[in-house]
C-alpha cells in the first residue's frame, strides 16, 4: 500500500498532463496539477529550513570540525528570517512588500546576498580559463580538432582575427576567420547540439514511459526488483 | 459594515469623477484645432480561437488607413468588450500596425461583441460593433495531430520492447563508459576511505533529470551500503532531501544495514544557486572525497563545481540534459553522460531486461530522426539547387509535418 498508493498518483498525475497536451479542457487539470506540486514544496521548505538548522546545532554541540562557520549560517539564516517575516526597516506596514526599499531584508540582500553570489560567479572566469588548458592540450587527433576550432572561434570574435584575413578576396570569404567562425558554430556545432537535443528528447520520452507505468520506482525508496 | 459602505462612497465617487474629467479631457480635445484626426480601423472580425477549453475568441481587423509608422499619427488601438449585451468597456489596448489580439480569460456560457478604436495622441476613432459571438470548446487539439502521431510511434515502440524483453527475448544495449566505471568509482572510494559526494543538481523533483538521478543515486546507494563506504549528499530543495533519503534508506535496509543508515547523509544547503555552489565546494575542500557524481541539471555552477572537484583530485561522474553545461563537464569530469544516457542509466545499471526494453525503443525514435534528416538532406539539396519541384515538395511536406502550432 505504501508504494502502490503514489504508483497511483505517480500513473494518473503523468497520464493527464500527457493528455493535457491533446486535450484543450484538460489544460485546466493540467496547470492545477503543476500547482499542486508547488503547494507541496511550499511545505517542503520547512522541512529544508528546519534540517538546516538542527545539523548546524549539531555541529555547534558537538564541536564538530569548523563549528565556528555554523555560526555564520544560523545567525545569517535566522536574521534574515527575523527581517523577512517582521518586516524590519520596512516603510510601510505588515502587509507591505518584504522587498520593499528601505527595508532591512532589502538592504541585506543587495549589501551582503548579491555580492557574494557575484563573488562565486566571478570564480567561473578562473575556472574557464584552467578547464580550457586542460581540454585544449593536444594529446590526440580529437584533442588537436578542439583545438583547432576553438582557437578559430575566440580569433573570429577578435577585430585582430578580421585583421589577420582581411586580404583573403570576397568570393572566398568562407575563408575569413569571422565567417569560419561563424559557420563552426551554426554548421558543425549546431548539427552536434540538434543531435544530442534529439537523443535527450527520446530519453525523456523513455524514462518517462517507465515512471508512469511504475517500472521505474526508486525515486519512490523503492528497489525495482 | 459600515466601513465598507464609506469605502464604496469613496469608490463611486472617485470614478464618476475620473469619468467626468475623462469626458472634459475628450471634449477639450476634440474641439482643439491641433487634434490629429484619424479613419479608424475597418473589417474588425470576431472568430472562435481554435483548439481551447471555450475560453478564448480571436479579433482581427485591418488598420486604420492613417496607421503609417512613419506618420506616428496612430499611437495605438484600444478593444472594447461587450459581455451579454452590456456596455462596451475597455478590455486591453495594442500598439500601432497590430492587427490581431486573442482575447483571453472568456466564459462558454456568455455572449461577447467588441469594437476596436484607433487613437492618436488628442483623437479616437471607433470601428463599428463585430457580430454577437460565444466561445466553443474543441476536444481535441488537430493543431498537435503530427506530435500525437510520433509520440504515439515512440511510445508504441517503447512498450513493444518492453513486453518483447518481459517475454525474455536478449536485448542488445551498447556499453555506456560513464557507467561502466561507477563501481570502479565507488571501489575507489572504499579503498581510500574517503567519501562519495553525489549532487543531484539544482532544480526540484519536478524536473525529469532530478528523477533521473535519484533512481541512479538508488544504484549507487545500494552498493555503497554494500562496501560500507560513506556517502554526503547536500541538496538544492527540500524535496530532493526527503526523496533521496527514502531512496537511501531502502537501499541500505535492501542491503542488510539498515542500521548504517543516517539521515544527516543527506541535507538540505539552500535553494540559492550560489549560495549551494559555496557550501558543495566546501564541502569538496574540507572532505576531500574520493568519487564526485554531478548528475542533474546544472546551469552556471557546473563548472565551479567539476573544477573544484577535480582539484580535490577526485574521480568525477557527470550527466546532463543541459547541451550548454556538456562542455564544461567534459572537460572537467573523468566521466560524462551525454543526455540521453543520463536518462538510460538507471536501466542500464539495473539491467533488469524490461527497463533495457524501454532504451530499444528509444532507437526506433532515433531511427526515425535519421531516416527523416536524410531525406530532408537529399531532397532540399535536389529541390534547391536543380529546382526539382518533386524534391521541394517533399521538403515542405516534411517542414509542416514537423512544425508544432501549438
Amino acid at each position: 500500500m505504501k508504494r502502490l498508493v503514489p504508483l497511483i498518483i505517480t500513473f494518473v498525475v503523468g497520464t493527464v498532463l500527457i493528455l493535457s497536451v491533446f486535450i484543450p479542457p484538460m489544460e485546466g487539470l493540467g496547470e492545477n496539477f503543476t500547482l499542486f506540486f508547488d503547494i507541496i514544496a511550499v511545505f517542503a521548505f520547512f522541512l529544508g529550513g528546519g534540517n538546516l538548522v538542527r545539523v548546524h546545532f549539531q555541529k555547534m554541540s558537538r564541536k564538530s570540525d569548523d563549528w565556528e562557520f555554523s555560526i555564520v549560517t544560523l545567525v545569517g539564516f535566522f536574521v534574515m528570517l527575523a527581517a523577512g517575516l517582521f518586516k524590519i526597516g520596512n516603510p510601510g506596514d505588515i502587509a507591505s512588500s518584504v522587498t520593499a526599499d528601505g527595508s532591512l531584508f532589502q538592504a541585506i540582500y543587495r549589501s551582503v546576498f548579491v555580492p557574494l553570489s557575484s563573488t562565486m560567479y566571478a570564480l567561473l572566469a578562473f575556472f574557464v580559463a584552467s578547464a580550457s588548458y586542460r581540454a585544449f592540450r593536444a594529446k590526440n587527433r580529437e584533442a588537436t580538432l578542439l583545438l583547432v576550432a576553438a582557437f578559430i572561434i575566440l580569433l573570429g570574435s577578435t577585430p585582430f582575427g578580421t585583421m589577420l584575413t582581411s586580404w583573403v578576396p570576397e568570393s572566398w570569404s568562407i575563408f575569413q576567420i569571422p565567417n569560419l567562425a561563424v559557420w563552426l558554430m551554426s554548421s558543425p556545432n549546431l548539427a552536434g547540439q540538434r543531435a544530442i537535443i534529439i537523443g535527450i528528447g527520446l530519453g525523456v520520452v523513455s524514462i518517462s514511459l517507465r515512471l508512469i507505468l511504475g517500472l521505474e520506482r526508486t525515486y519512490l525508496g523503492d528497489d525495482n526488483a | 459594515m459600515k466601513f465598507i459602505s464609506i469605502y464604496f462612497v469613496l469608490l463611486v465617487s472617485l470614478s464618476v469623477s475620473a469619468q467626468t474629467n475623462d469626458n472634459d479631457s475628450t471634449s477639450l480635445l476634440v474641439n482643439d484645432s491641433l487634434t490629429i484626426k484619424i479613419a479608424p480601423p475597418t473589417s474588425v472580425i470576431v472568430e472562435d480561437y481554435k483548439y481551447d477549453d471555450a475560453d478564448n475568441l480571436q479579433l482581427h481587423w485591418v488598420p486604420s488607413i492613417d496607421d503609417m509608422p512613419q506618420d506616428g499619427k496612430v499611437v495605438r488601438y484600444r478593444i472594447y468588450q461587450s459581455t451579454n449585451n452590456g456596455s462596451f468597456v475597455l478590455v486591453d489596448s495594442v500598439n500601432f500596425s497590430v492587427n490581431m489580439k486573442k482575447i483571453e480569460g472568456l466564459a462558454i456560457d456568455s455572449t461577447y461583441q467588441f469594437m476596436v478604436s484607433a487613437v492618436s495622441k488628442n483623437y479616437e476613432a471607433k470601428s463599428n460593433k463585430t457580430i454577437t459571438i460565444q466561445t466553443e470548446r474543441e476536444w481535441i487539439n488537430f493543431n498537435l495531430a503530427s506530435l500525437f502521431l510520433i509520440a504515439l510511434l515512440i511510445t508504441s515502440a517503447v512498450i513493444y520492447f518492453i513486453e518483447t524483453a518481459r517475454r525474455g527475448k536478449e536485448l542488445f544495449v551498447r556499453k555506456i563508459a560513464g557507467l561502466e566505471a561507477v563501481d570502479e568509482a565507488i571501489g575507489r572510494a572504499t579503498e581510500m576511505g574517503r567519501p562519495i559526494l553525489f549532487i543531484p543538481g539544482i532544480h526540484d523533483m519536478d524536473d525529469v533529470q532530478t528523477l533521473a538521478a535519484i533512481t541512479i543515486l538508488g544504484k549507487v546507494a545500494r552498493q555503497v551500503a554494500d562496501y560500507d563506504t560513506k556517502i554526503r549528499m547536500p541538496v538544492a530543495r527540500s524535496l530532493v532531501m526527503t526523496a533521496a533519503r527514502e531512496t537511501i534508506k531502502t537501499a541500505y535496509q535492501t542491503a542488510g544495514r539498515p542500521d548504517a543508515y543516517n539521515d544527516d547523509m543527506v541535507n538540505y544547503i539552500t535553494d540559492e544557486q550560489f549560495g549551494y555552489v559555496a557550501a558543495v565546494d566546501g564541502i569538496m575542500v574540507r572532505e576531500k572525497p574520493a568519487t564526485i557524481f554531478l548528475l542533474g541539471a546544472f546551469f552556471a555552477e557546473s563548472l565551479i563545481l567539476a573544477e573544484t572537484g577535480n582539484s580535490v583530485g577526485a574521480i568525477q561522474i557527470a550527466g546532463t540534459a543541459r547541451p550548454a553545461q556538456l562542455p564544461f563537464f567534459i572537460a572537467a569530469c573523468d566521466f560524462t553522460l551525454i543526455g540521453e544516457e543520463l536518462f538510460a542509466a538507471s536501466a542500464y545499471l539495473s539491467g533488469e531486461p524490461k527497463m533495457l526494453g524501454s532504451l530499444k525503443g528509444q532507437d526506433v525514435g532515433k531511427a526515425i530522426a535519421m531516416g527523416v534528416i536524410i531525406v530532408g538532406v537529399i531532397s532540399i539539396t535536389l529541390g534547391e539547387a536543380y529546382g526539382i519541384e518533386f524534391f521541394s515538395n517533399i521538403t515542405s511536406s516534411i517542414q509542416s509535418f514537423f512544425t508544432v502550432n501549438k
